[in-house]
């Protein structure tokens, strides 16, 4: 039975929605689609059917490039040694403080 | 093969409450039980789709046939929100579904019992869904990333379909005396059903431990059973039902209702595929994914077929 319908198994494709008017976009999930097109009307019927985006992203799943969790520690270590960048590495008068 | 020290540090991160995502590292065993149990997870909510959409045609009103309408298209989206994260262990939705369609991959048991009536619509609503709430709850909190965010989705709506159901019962049950009696007639079926897809008690539960210790549940079978009972008791008594257990007490010490013995000699037949609906499920699904193979094929030749005019017009 398999062998008859190997080819049929439409692409998958991540699914991205925007919560709200301003926010950033997030992950929700995948879809099968043929094409573009039925990726997003897929998307919109299995991910927002209340209202959860106002907007909707659909990539190809093999287009996604991502970190590796192996490599996790060396490839984020060059944010570690760096607590200049961090507002609160700076000390400034109290009264200053005070008034904001 | 796993060693000692992955282990080690995959059991100190679920410890910690960690949450495991698809890249990240894990005992091939973890992967095995997780695809497991969220296909079967996916599967009963495909499958959860027949006995309802039986009544579509026949719904008392405008207003029950949109809501079961909107109701069936929610179990379709929540069989897919966990096709969708099974596939993230590295498995093809084509096996998964084929599996349970030519293979022997499971489904909940309580899904091969008939609809007779629009109050097993109501009923339904009220203890498949209530049970079904209680056991989602706590996988929202499940090791496994994407499980977790699957069922905290699955959540959110799932309150919809009980409360739509205990409304309409509670509708039943102060109705027409012809009205109650259809109305209890249904919890009399189904409570027992309902029980058992918590799954066997713990004694007799093997892979209750294992998926415990890895943070995949968080509580046992019997956990979960004893608060849907006391939570059912209640609901039932305000809306003028009778439970079908004349064991059924309340227990002073431990603030629980004791039950009566389950009829695991019927679960155990259902699990085996002699329930009453077995072989028509199966029937069912068959159909509908062999049907269906024409249209996957055509809508991919389309696909393929614009792509190539595209390719040329530009």
């Amino acid at each position: 039975m398999s062998d008859d319908t190997k080819n049929t198994e439409w692409p998958l494709w991540e699914v991205f929605y925007q919560p709200k008017d301003g926010k950033p976009f997030e992950h929700a999930g995948s879809v099968h689609a043929p094409d573009a097109e039925m990726a997003l009307q897929n998307a919109r019927d299995t991910y927002a059917r209340r209202n959860e985006g106002i907007a909707l992203w659909i990539v190809p799943s093999d287009q996604i490039i991502a970190s590796t969790p192996e490599d996790v520690g060396p490839f984020f270590d060059p944010a570690n040694d760096k607590p200049y960048r961090h507002p609160q590495f700076y000390s400034v008068p109290r009264a200053v403080k005070k008034r904001k | 093969m796993d060693t000692q020290k992955q282990l080690d540090e995959f059991q100190q991160r679920i410890d910690n409450g960690e949450k495991i995502e698809p890249k990240d590292w894990m005992p091939e065993r973890y992967r095995k039980q997780l695809i497991r149990i969220m296909s079967q997870h996916a599967h009963s909510e495909i499958v959860g789709m027949l006995p309802e959409s039986n009544w579509i045609t026949r719904a008392p009103s405008l207003k029950r046939k949109m809501v079961l309408l909107a109701k069936v298209q929610d179990e379709a989206g929540h069989g897919l929100y966990l096709y969708s994260g099974t596939e993230t262990l590295g498995v093809e939705r084509r096996e998964l579904v084929e599996d349970y369609i030519y293979g022997n991959a499971k489904y909940s048991s309580i899904f091969n019992y008939p609809t007779l009536t629009y109050a097993d619509i109501c009923v339904i609503g009220w203890l498949v869904d209530g049970a079904a709430i209680v056991n989602q709850t706590m996988l929202a909190k499940s090791s496994y990333g994407p499980y977790a965010r699957a069922n905290i989705r699955i959540c959110k709506e799932e309150s919809f379909h009980k409360k739509q159901g205990y409304e309409m019962l509670a509708k039943m049950t102060s109705g027409t005396p012809e009205q109650k009696r259809m109305a209890q007639d249904a919890v009399n079926r189904w409570w027992w059903p309902t029980l058992m897809m918590f799954g066997p008690h713990d004694t007799d539960s093997p892979n209750s431990a294992e998926l415990i210790k890895w943070g995949v549940k968080t509580k046992t079978n019997d956990e979960l059973r004893q608060s849907f009972v006391d939570r059912m008791v209640m609901e039932a008594e305000a809306i003028d039902v009778t439970l079908p257990d004349p064991d059924m007490k309340y227990n002073e010490k431990t603030g629980h209702w004791e039950f009566g013995e389950i009829p695991w000699d019927e679960f155990w037949s259902v699990v085996k595929g002699d329930g009453p609906m077995n072989r028509e499920r199966i029937k069912a699904r068959r159909k509908a994914y062999e049907e269906g193979e024409w249209v996957r094929e055509a809508a991919m030749q389309y696909a393929r077929k614009k792509k190539l005019k595209e390719g040329k017009a530009s």
